[in-house]
């Protein structure tokens, strides 16, 4: 905990240091706002802020009668699916991988974390073509499954690692005690370990499904219509509304609204995810 | 309140090792028992069987009268206060203390609850923290959060793990008489594990002293004092620990490295011409010569010897005096002082003299004992000789008395204090 009133001297300090991380990190996302408001006429002015502020970028893509419309919506579709499908499963399955690495003793335990490690740090682009000539061959290229397999590889090792480093943590004494206190087994489980394991398992969650969120490389590598291509892969895709007008107002206004759910997702977790990683204190 | 009874029983892990053996114990409705022994001597283990959560390998556990060998500990109805306490970091102190009420949901009603929980919490002094986290709280507070848990619903007993090892020496001491006080007030059937000296001398009604898994003695802390079956008990009980020397059996007369005293009769029978024994003796039992009055002088023996090092301690005064033994009574003592996790082999002799005494550094002094107090012990079975089982006997009867009369007291004071608060309101 903080203890002790900053000098004036360090605060100024701090504040300096904040506007500069501040900017570094949200100038591009600030200049991409204001580019979804632009006309298309206007894009290539180099001016910061639109002249004339319209929602013509966001009518392309959302409304019934844009241009690019069925293209943003069926993309936003795979994502929010894909994503949320991989996200629910890697989490079951990291819960039950680091439960096991973090509680029992078993042959193989190091060669599961290593095997994890290993798989994560494999760069993905290497793995991209072998994967769409096999996906080819089977038949799932260019379907759900077909993303939410790689994607997998992608959650399942930083899921099961973080996880596992969390469970580490628990007092699982807290079990015994509250069984001496008259709980059942699954009582025990439920009101002494779950409240516990409850932050980690989440902020593991959105982890997880950040990542399949932002996924570019398989998403674009291995769809090749609207049935399973991703948002980020969609967004290469996007022309203007005639040959001769930049698609880049409204990949401006696409990225934003891809944006808009992981902003809202942490600012109304951003408890959960702190206390999920910081909750080493239990012990204190 | 229940009687606990442990019979024959042994627990062995996994890989066949028996951390528990053999171990029968009578518990009795409302006894303070205390489990001590040096570390790994599976007192945590004994305790965990209490309990429920650790499988019972062989032999009969009964609470109140009834096997419980196979009941889930949530049916045990035991309370259980944990060495690093188990508080739930999540609730709230109220919440912690509240939690086994809780799992009750049909016996007590919200209004019930709070009213126990209260009552715990003004007990242990915690009714200005009951809305924080313990997180937040200093280690005794946590300490007294725990105790709160265990005594908020009437449980058949208590049982404790090394509860103060993880506080400071002030805090401990006063917890220590905390803890005696609230045992002797609600009367109930305590077991207690500790490997600190005092609390196992100060709290318990009685003391089990295990080694390696076995039961070595079961007795009020006075008569394992006075009165101990063996070399271990011996030299675990007692700070600064009893001195052990060679002694050489010649007739009636005992041969030690500074003086020669007479063996009682009754012992001498049982020792061989020639052989050697050790000879226990405690370094209170020790005085300076120079200080004493004449008569009692005259009924003890004294000796010169050059002492090494005092320690002044206000109260009293150590002195250290070198002495060097070789041959069997050397291994065994070695031996010993390895299992009581001493440093090294204890090759020198403390005497606890009257801080009057004018002994210092490197003096030569003149110590007097009483041969009457020496403790004769086999080196072979380590078994006390001079062990008097009528004397323990008597020493635990009177122990169980004043037991009693205290609970008694207790209560008295007790009924004294709620007529008052009457009274006055
Ligand atoms: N889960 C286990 N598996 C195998 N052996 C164990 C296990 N738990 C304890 N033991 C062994 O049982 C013996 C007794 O352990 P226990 O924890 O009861 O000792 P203790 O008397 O409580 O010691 P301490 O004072 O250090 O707490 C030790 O030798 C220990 O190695
Ligand atoms: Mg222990």
């Amino acid at each position: 905990m903080n203890t002790g009133k900053l000098t004036t001297s360090q605060r100024i300090w701090w504040a300096i240091g904040t506007i500069v991380v501040l900017v570094w990190a949200l100038f591009p996302v600030a200049s991409i706002l204001a580019t979804s408001f632009k006309l298309p006429s206007e894009l290539t002015l180099g001016t910061f802020l639109p002249r004339t502020w319209t929602l013509d970028n966001y009518e392309q893509i959302l409304a019934p009668s844009g241009a690019a419309q069925d293209l943003f919506l069926s993309a936003l579709r795979n994502s929010v699916g894909i994503s949320l499908i991989a996200t629910a499963i890697a989490v079951v399955l990291a819960t039950l991988a680091a439960y096991a690495i973090a509680r029992l003793d078993f042959p193989g335990k190091r060669i599961i974390l290593t095997t994890a490690l290993g798989v994560s740090i494999f760069p993905v682009i290497s793995i991209v073509t072998p994967l769409f000539n096999l996906w080819r061959s089977i038949g799932l290229y260019d379907t759900w499954i077909g993303l939410i397999i790689p994607y997998l590889s992608l959650t399942l090792p930083i899921s099961i690692w973080t996880l596992a480093a969390f469970f580490r943590q628990i007092p699982w004494e807290l079990e015994q005690a509250a069984q001496v206190d008259g709980a059942t087994n699954w009582q025990a489980f439920r009101k002494a370990i779950v409240p516990l394991a409850a932050p980690g398992v989440f902020t593991t969650a959105l982890i997880a499904f950040f990542i399949a969120w932002n996924d570019f490389v398989y998403g674009i590598s291995l769809t090749s219509t609207d049935a399973a291509r991703p948002v980020p892969a969609a967004l290469a895709f996007f022309t203007g509304a005639s040959q001769f007008e930049s698609p880049v107002g409204a990949i401006s206004a696409a990225a934003i609204v891809v944006t808009i759910p992981v902003v809202i997702l942490v600012v109304l977790f951003q408890r959960q995810i702190v206390s999920g990683l910081t909750q080493g204190a239990v012990k204190g | 309140m229940a009687a606990i009874t442990l019979r024959h029983i042994v627990k062995q892990y996994g890989d066949g090792f028996p951390a528990v053996n053999d171990v029968s114990l009578d518990i009795a409705d409302g006894e303070f028992v205390i489990l001590v022994g040096p570390s790994g001597c599976g007192k945590s283990t004994l305790l965990r069987m209490i309990v429920g959560l650790e499988d019972i390998t062989s032999g009969d556990l009964e609470i109140g009268g009834r096997r419980v060998n196979e009941v889930a500990p949530k049916d045990r109805q035991l309370a259980m206060v944990f060495q690093n306490y188990a508080l739930y970091p999540h609730l709230t102190v109220f919440e912690n203390i509240a939690f086994p009420l809780r799992l009750r949901k049909s016996e007590f009603s919200e209004e019930q609850i709070k009213q126990k929980v209260e009552a715990a919490a003004a007990t242990l002094e915690l009714g200005e923290h009951l809305q924080r986290k313990p997180a937040n709280l200093s280690g005794g507070q946590r300490q007294r959060v725990a105790m709160g848990r265990a005594i908020v619903r009437e449980a058949e007993a208590f049982l404790f793990d090394e509860p103060l090892s993880n506080l400071d020496a002030k805090l401990r001491g006063q917890m220590r008489t905390e803890i005696s006080r609230m045992q002797r007030r609600m009367g109930t059937t305590t077991v207690y594990v500790t490997h600190d000296q005092t609390e196992a001398m100060t709290l318990g009604d009685r003391v089990a002293v295990l080694r390696r898994g076995v039961l070595q003695q079961v007795a009020s802390p006075r008569a394992l004092y006075e009165q101990p079956v063996n070399l271990f008990v011996a030299g675990f009980i007692g700070s600064p620990p009893m001195n052990f020397l060679p002694g050489e059996v010649h007739g009636n007369r005992l041969r030690l490295p500074f003086a020669e005293v007479e063996i009682p009769q009754h012992i001498a029978s049982r020792l061989k011409e020639g052989s050697l024994v050790v000879v226990g003796i405690r370094p209170e039992h020790f005085e300076d010569a120079s200080v004493l009055e004449e008569h009692r002088r005259a009924q003890g023996v004294t000796f010169d010897v050059d002492v090494d090092v005092v320690e002044w301690l206000g109260a009293e005064l150590y002195a250290y005096v070198p002495f060097s033994i070789q041959g069997d009574v050397a291994r065994k003592l070695e031996e010993l002082d390895r299992e009581l996790d001493g440093e090294g082999m204890r090759t020198q002799l403390v005497a606890a003299l009257s801080a009057d005494s004018r002994v210092r550094d490197g003096d030569r002094a003149q110590l007097w004992f009483d041969p009457s107090r020496l403790m004769i012990f086999d080196p072979e079975t380590s078994e006390n000789l001079s062990h008097n089982a009528e004397a323990a006997q008597e020493i635990d009867r009177r122990n169980e008395q004043e037991r009693r009369a205290s609970i008694e007291r207790a209560h008295q004071r007790e009924l004294q204090q709620r007529g008052q608060t009457v009274a006055a309101s």
